[in-house]
């Protein structure tokens, strides 16, 4: 890592070059905002794999239907496991703790965020919680098998160890709480000189919406787990029925959060996605403000719909009814920000450069994620659905090809601005092609076992699912290689990489205007902003 | 903040950006205690005498001399504020010891009040508690983890104030800085905004 | 953007203990009410004392009368927030 870049001025110094530490310690007790996303991306890619390995293994078990290589209990400790990883501690954090941290301080023209060290002190919390949770796997009588959903009653009776698992995702919620309170203060307070609320990137506007669900949303489940702690450790029953406790209760409060969580994971990728194909079209953004407002409306109305986890739960007529409404009614916004990527790629100059590969990929497979979420949305349907394949098709379809492919492209786009490499652009397309295709094998396989009937959550099949099971896991294996392909390239750019040049993709927004990797305090000067972002043609009439 | 500081990553002093952080922190308490609410709520509606019933056995004589300890507490910490903003370091200190000893007091009763209950045998999985119908097996439920909780913050509100004070006896707060002063008064208005409702749905609900 | 912030507004003592003495003394009315009366008048006494109560603590003590209309306006949506939860929750507990 060099610290003069060709052509700078020889005062710059990268921020990994910078601060008085050597060594771990410049890593982990570092404030500064660059470093803690890539203490993030670098513990939450790691996660990743511990999690994609474990559904790799979900996938061998569907093979081994005759003989099953893992007992029912092991199934039941991976998918709680896999699920427990994927949500709390990769999908959750996502694209808002990694690139969040790195450029929300840059894209607004600020120094770092409101509170540096609490925003250290939210890594801190993250990787604690991580480690508890982990070490649940090794402690008392096991991993625990509820699924990640933890219910009642269940959770409060079965023996594994329910209570460290569930204390360390309380320690990774306390984590997203910190980041919302850092970032919306950070949105609010610190945006250079001339940048109006309509000024700002849509990337910082997704970051700012998720921000408030994180605070507001997050502390629900955070009291729901400590009653389930206390359930379990001290007897106080408010949720068991055998105490009078009433279990729909539970279910209700687990999902008023978890509910919102999913567009806390949502959003920023969407807002990510909304940086990368203006750059790649070379053209400005279709409908700023809808998409800007787009996202404010995705986490308010978002927050009204918890109830379509519960149709069949024994919810009253009024209730399911209202739920499904809004359901419905939150899927405009959505549709809404889609219109409006199509509408900037109309008579766009397209580039299919890596980053643009994987939006547009996002665009796809969150669409069909979010149609197939609409159907499930319906009450009749969701009868015949619910706790089906079905359902297990959706969520990875907007989790991992919503999140995921948002989290990739982001990658892909700000991995040479982060680290000053250049990564391999032929191999990060030509690992595309495996992912896209396992992915769909097994997430669209999915799908038609659970519309065929395939309860989700068993370690075995009936015999007419076994074809659909065995396309799946192959399609996994497809998968999973392409994921390898994918990080392998990354990480071997990490220390073999060309240099990477101050704007490799032409973007316009505040972090293209900054070396790669930018100096620890992000800016010469704080820039004054003159006029709103995505800019590509300023001859242009406006 | 306009041109580069002399030191790498020099920390800015944002007296609205800090008081709006703790504001936030705090929305993320009201929802934390709200979900407790919520489930009061939900439980009062179902078990509507036997929450009337439930209250009957706790000392409202305790529950009430709480409320004034912490009503009498908020006005101290508040008093302490307006005394540094006019320079008057001992009155803040003054104030923010009975603050503390208030805060004290409140834990005291609450012992005495927790060891007679459970002496009793009212208690989670305790021998009395199992002889009363369900919901009022839930109103002691939600009793112990809303007090419990609501403790827990008293306590970590007597450790932040004693930090405070001793900052305002190092000078490190002063009325050109007292923003950590501040936003430790704002956390502990809230401890006692959540007591005020924790009186009348536990205590005075018989 | 930043200007020197003042610390402005000091809210006099006497303020303080005026609203502390209105405090005690809606605390005296709650408790009258819930052990002297029938329980029809204790239900409407505790639905509009106790929230009077807390926004007193809001407004005087936490300052939020003196604040910017931005964090008066959170303040109210978050309280907002947590009512819609639980009156959501009522639709379906009072429906099954």
């Amino acid at each position: 890592m060099t610290t003069l870049a060709q052509g700078e001025a020889p005062a710059y110094r990268s921020f990994l070059d910078s601060g008085g530490r050597r060594g771990i310690p410049a890593w982990v007790l570092s404030t500064d905002h660059k470093r803690i996303g890539i203490l993030y991306l670098a513990s939450m890619v790691s996660l990743f794999l511990v999690a994609m390995t474990i559904g790799v293994l979900m996938r061998i078990e569907q093979l081994t239907v005759d003989h099953p290589l893992f007992s029912p209990a092991v199934y039941n400790a991976f998918f709680t496991v896999h699920g427990v990883i994927m949500i709390f501690m990769f999908v959750l954090p996502g694209a808002s703790a990694v690139f969040g941290n790195f450029c929300l301080p840059i894209m607004i023209g600020a120094r770092d965020v409101a509170f540096p060290r609490l925003n250290l002190l939210s890594w801190y919390f993250f990787i604690t919680g991580a480690v508890v949770v982990i070490s649940s796997l090794f402690t008392g009588k096991g991993p625990p098998d509820t699924g990640w959903t933890f219910y009642v009653p269940f959770s409060l009776r079965t023996g594994t160890n329910i209570p460290l698992g569930v204390f360390g995702v309380f320690l990774l919620g306390f984590s997203s709480i910190l980041t919302g309170i850092n970032f919306v203060t950070t949105v609010h307070r610190m945006r250079a000189p001339g940048m109006s609320w309509h000024r700002m990137p849509l990337f910082v506007w997704a970051l700012y919406a998720t921000a408030w669900v994180q605070v507001l949303a997050t502390p629900i489940i955070g009291i729901t787990l400590l009653l389930v702690i206390a359930e379990r450790l001290f007897g106080i029953g408010v949720f068991d029925p055998a105490k009078g406790g009433d279990p729909l209760l539970y279910q209700h409060l687990f999902w008023i959060y978890s509910h919102p969580a999913v567009y806390v994971m949502i959003l920023p990728a969407m807002g990510a996605i909304t940086e990368i194909i203006p750059t790649f079209a070379h053209r400005t953004i279709f409908g700023y403000k809808a998409i800007a407002y787009s996202s404010v409306g995705i986490a308010a109305l978002g927050s009204l719909v918890w109830g379509h986890h519960m149709f069949t739960s024994g919810m009253g007529n009024a209730a399911n009814i209202m739920f499904s409404l809004f359901t419905f009614l939150v899927a405009v916004p959505s549709a809404i920000k889609v219109f409006n990527w199509t509408a900037t790629l109309y008579k766009g100059a397209i580039e299919l450069r890596p980053p643009m590969v994987f939006a547009l990929t996002f665009v796809f497979l969150f669409s069909i994620g979010g149609l197939t979420g609409l159907m499930q949305g319906a009450l009749n349907v969701n009868a015949h659905l619910h706790d089906t394949y079905w359902i297990v098709g959706h969520f990875h379809y907007v989790m991992f090809g919503g999140t995921g492919m948002g989290f990739f492209a982001a990658l892909l786009y700000w991995f040479p601005k982060m680290f000053g490499k250049m990564y391999n652009e032929r191999w990060a397309t030509i690992s595309w092609f495996p992912i896209f295709i396992g992915f769909n094998m097994l997430y669209g396989g999915m799908l038609v076992l659970g519309y065929m009937g395939m309860p989700r959550r068993y370690f075995t099949h009936l015999p007419q699912f076994h074809t659909g099971h065995v396309i799946a896991s192959i399609g996994s294996f497809i998968l999973a290689a392409g994921l390898i392909m994918f990080f392998a390239n990354l990480l071997v750019a990490l220390f073999n990489g060309k240099k990477a040049g101050q704007n490799p993709w032409g973007g316009v927004t505040l972090e293209w205007q900054t070396p790669s990797p930018p100096p620890l305090e992000n800016f010469e000067e704080i820039p004054t902003i003159r006029d709103r972002p995505y800019i590509f043609n300023p001859e242009a009439p406006k | 903040m306009s041109s580069a500081p002399a030191h790498p990553h020099a920390v800015h002093k944002d007296y609205q950006g800090a008081k709006l952080g703790m504001w936030l922190f705090l929305f993320t308490e009201i929802l934390l205690f709200g979900g407790l609410f919520l489930l009061y709520s939900a439980y009062r509606a179902k078990y509507p005498l036997d929450f009337h019933n439930g209250g009957q056995h706790l000392n409202t004589f305790i529950g009430v001399a709480n409320t004034v300890i912490l009503l009498t507490s908020s006005l101290t910490v508040a008093v302490a504020v307006s005394a540094i903003q006019k320079g008057n370091k001992k009155l803040a200190m003054i104030c923010l010891g009975t603050t503390i000893a208030f805060a004290f007091m409140f834990l005291v009763d609450k012992y005495i009040e927790w060891s007679a209950e459970i002496r009793h045998g009212i208690y989670p999985n305790g021998p009395a508690l199992a002889k009363f119908p369900d919901g009022e097996k839930i109103f002691y439920g939600l009793y112990y983890c809303m007090t419990g909780l609501h403790g827990l913050h008293v306590l970590a509100g007597v450790v932040v104030l004693s930090v405070i004070l001793d900052f305002v006896r190092r000078e490190k707060i002063t009325s050109a800085d007292f923003t950590k002063l501040e936003n430790a008064g704002l956390y502990w208005h809230l401890v006692d905004v959540i007591w005020i409702f924790l009186l009348p749905l536990l205590y005075l609900a018989a | 953007m930043e200007h020197a912030e003042e610390h402005g507004h000091i809210v006099p003592y006497r303020t303080f203990v005026k609203v502390w003495l209105l405090l005690l003394f809606l605390t005296a009315v709650l408790v009258f009410v819930s052990t002297a009366y029938h329980e029809a008048l204790s239900v409407p006494a505790l639905l509009t004392l106790t929230p009077l109560k807390a926004g007193l603590v809001f407004f005087y003590f936490m300052h939020l009368k003196y604040e910017r209309p931005f964090l008066k306006a959170l303040v109210f949506m978050t309280l907002a927030v947590l009512t819609l939860f639980i009156g959501l929750i009522f639709l379906d507990l009072s429906y099954r």
